[in-house]
């Protein structure tokens, strides 16, 4: 049982002293059973008060540490390694929850908030008490990584692990590799093409022992966890007559990058499928891309005049895709230029609703605007009409650049500028139960503290699978998961929670309800001292506690949740 | 009247506890007399710690279960259920109210869900125990 403990409560900045009284928190617990020291501190987190913790762990002998700050998903780890510097026992560390379960849950009752936080650090402070040293177990962890998806961003990931001295299993579902990248001409800002790019670094995988690169195959099973994944992968037959083959892989770690699906216009959208001349912005890549000639055609008709229609698909009020997709402003001007480059007699209308060349790609906003482009501007609730008039189609727009004057382009073409969305193909999402954003794409634990990690342990998520991104932003993701998932096996050894089963041996009377609960087959029987009963095997038990409810004399139960502590943070949170 | 019942909440650290707190982080707001304890799997929540909820002076009890999700495997809906099932004859059995105790399957980025309902049980635990 804890006799000193030490409790921190974290401001966040303002995030949880703006709603939560942490003076009054403080206040509400310093004099708590086994608290000798109550501190209030602006970040918990920051390096000043991490060793300001371990100064005091030796100054005040603490026996047990408590922050209440923030969501243990962000920094239990960080915490539980302050406590090992100051030589205590990391597993006798609490972390309670007082900012997306106080501050900001009930940011409209400050009130209600700061009684909120103080039961849930008396709770901590109950579960506390019990907290016993524990030490993890130890395994084993394959030294190889799968990267899911061979697109850029997957190639990438494959080439940083592969300096890593690490083997990678690179499973990509089509037959090539290379994505959508491999489809695009030239790029914005580099004008390199997309095919030599994608080219350039299959060729450098191609030439490296230690990456295996398996072209049109899919993952379609996945056991095991961080440390020890076994995926099954299915490899389609590539030619008539060829087997279809299934093959296992044992990896440590695995990096998803599934990449996106272009937004495709629903019927009537924008005059999408009613309008012969109507094309997304992907098929208006393809066109400038392989159309040659003087002028520029499309069905055999001369394009002189093109009309785009910015953010399709993306930031919409009403529907489900209200993200910005980030490249499709860069990439619509980029193309444009290349098209006035390309062909004669292009002029070029931009229907936009805010220009989103950030960074150094204002400048390709710069040279468009130089050679000539229009833009026209609209807000959410107008949006530009496409409509056909005389055999021709038109554009028209309520321009509040010019004071909401109603003007009309009468327009050869028009290019839907669609936005990037989620695959609609979800399986190695579903298999790995990866959690979705409000966007419906892969959502990182914490986008700036973590932000290629999933809830998974062990997978990362590289590249537009977590949401739109251009191929810088894309190859940064991937160079990142890559090194995380690295991080997680580099050692060869990896560590479990020692959260297991024990039982009472004294009140087990063997009735086997608990091994027949045990999805792992974890639970054995054995005689003690000429009596029968249940026996865990640690190496083998996940810590999932489906065996103790089902005890009849209550003789299990799973390490840090065991009834006395439940029922302890019970008692406190009803009000002690 | 009171405005807010007392609530436990049992939410499992990789699947409800991540949409609890994105809740927080969204500002979707609940009472704050809902309190949260962390466990690893819903299917491992015992009757007794439910019962000593009501016996403290928890008004309801609301599992966030793990549903098909679950890391441990698929049998853990059943094994929650079951442990539901129990609890509710023996809340019968000392005269407790089974519609205290509520279950749903809320998946990691199930906040909205979650709100809902637990407003809803709010709603419903102040209407039959304050009103």
């Amino acid at each position: 049982m804890k006799e000193r403990i030490g409790v921190y409560i974290c401001h966040c900045g303002g995030n949880i002293s703006d709603y939560v009284d942490v003076e009054r928190v403080r206040q509400a617990v310093e004099n708590d059973r086994g608290v000798v020291l109550a501190k209030t501190t602006v970040f918990a987190c920051s390096d000043s008060n991490q060793n300001d913790m371990v100064d005091d762990i030796k100054k005040h002998n603490l026996d047990g540490v408590i922050v209440a700050s923030c969501s243990p998903k962000l920094h239990l780890a960080t915490f539980r390694s302050v406590t090992e510097r100051g030589d205590l026992n990391k597993y006798t560390y609490v972390h309670t929850n007082i900012r997306e379960q106080a501050s900001w849950a009930h940011s409209d009752d400050k009130i209600g908030a700061t009684e909120k936080a103080i039961l849930l650090v008396k709770a901590a402070i109950a579960k506390s008490r019990y907290a016993e040293p524990l030490y993890p177990n130890q395994f084993e962890a394959e030294k190889t990584i799968a990267v899911i998806g061979a697109g850029i961003s997957g190639m990438k990931a494959a080439v940083s692990l592969s300096d890593k001295n690490t083997s990678v299993i690179l499973i990509e579902k089509e037959n090539k590799v290379g994505g959508h990248t491999a489809t695009w001409g030239p790029l914005a800002m580099s004008d390199e093409k997309g095919s030599d790019l994608s080219h350039r670094i299959y060729s450098d995988l191609l030439q490296r022992d230690n990456v295996t690169v398996l072209t049109g195959s899919e993952v379609i099973s996945s056991k095991g966890s961080i440390g020890n994944f076994t995926l099954k992968v299915r490899k389609r037959a590539q030619q008539a007559g060829d087997p279809v083959e299934t093959m296992e892989f044992n990896v440590g770690s695995v990096v998803v990058a599934t990449g996106f699906d272009p937004y495709l216009p629903k019927a009537g959208e924008f005059g999408f499928s009613s309008y012969e001349n109507v094309i997304t912005l992907p098929d208006f890549k393809h066109l400038i891309d392989s159309f040659s000639g003087k002028y520029l055609e499309y069905r055999g008709k001369r394009i002189n005049r093109i009309a785009y229609i910015y953010c399709v698909g993306s930031r919409q009020v009403d529907g489900e895709n209200r993200y910005c997709s980030r490249y499709c402003c860069t990439s619509v001007i980029h193309a444009a230029i290349q098209a006035k480059k390309k062909f004669k007699e292009i002029y070029n209308f931009h229907f936009n609703r805010g220009i989103r060349t950030y960074g150094k790609q204002e400048l390709l906003y710069a040279e468009s605007l130089q050679q000539g482009d229009i833009y026209l501007q609209s807000f959410e609730d107008a949006p530009p009409q496409v409509y056909a008039e005389n055999g021709k189609t038109k554009v028209k727009i309520k321009d509040v650049l010019t004071k909401e004057k109603e003007l009309e382009i009468e327009a050869d073409l028009v290019v839907l500028v669609t936005g990037m969305v989620p695959r609609a193909d979800n399986s190695i999402g579903t298999m790995f139960k990866l959690p979705k954003g409000r966007d419906k794409f892969f959502n990182e634990v914490h986008m700036k503290l973590r932000p290629v990690e999933t809830v998974i342990d062990g997978i990362t998520i590289a590249g537009t699978c977590q949401g739109p991104k251009n191929i810088v932003e894309s190859v940064n993701s991937a160079l990142s998961a890559a090194a995380k998932s690295y991080s997680y096996i580099s050692k060869g050894m990896l560590e479990t929670e020692p959260i297991v089963a024990e039982v009472n041996t004294d009140l087990c009377a063997w009735c086997g309800k608990c091994a027949e609960a045990c999805p792992f087959d974890a639970i054995g029987q054995k005689d003690v001292n000429g009596k029968q009963v249940a026996v865990i095997n640690n190496s083998v038990c996940k810590g999932c506690g489906m065996c103790a409810p089902v005890c009849p004399p209550d003789a299990i139960n799973l390490i840090n949740y065991s009834s006395e502590e439940i029922m302890s943070m019970i008692e406190q949170l009803a009000g002690g | 009247m009171k405005k807010n019942a007392k609530i436990l909440v049992f939410s499992t650290e990789k699947i409800s506890d991540p949409a609890i707190d994105m809740a927080g982080l969204l500002k979707l707001h609940y009472p704050p007399t809902v309190y949260t304890i962390t466990v690893p799997c819903s299917s491992g929540i015992k009757p007794s710690w439910i019962l000593h909820a009501y016996e403290k002076g928890f008004d309801g009890v609301f599992i966030a279960a793990d549903g098909s999700d679950c890391v441990f495997g698929e049998s853990c809906t059943e094994k929650t259920g079951n442990v539901v099932s129990i609890t509710h004859d023996k809340m019968k059995g000392t005269g407790i109210d089974p519609a205290r105790l509520r279950m749903a399957a809320i998946c990691s980025v199930c906040s909205e869900s979650f709100v809902k309902q637990i407003r809803s049980f709010n709603d419903y635990l102040i209407k039959t125990l304050h009103a």
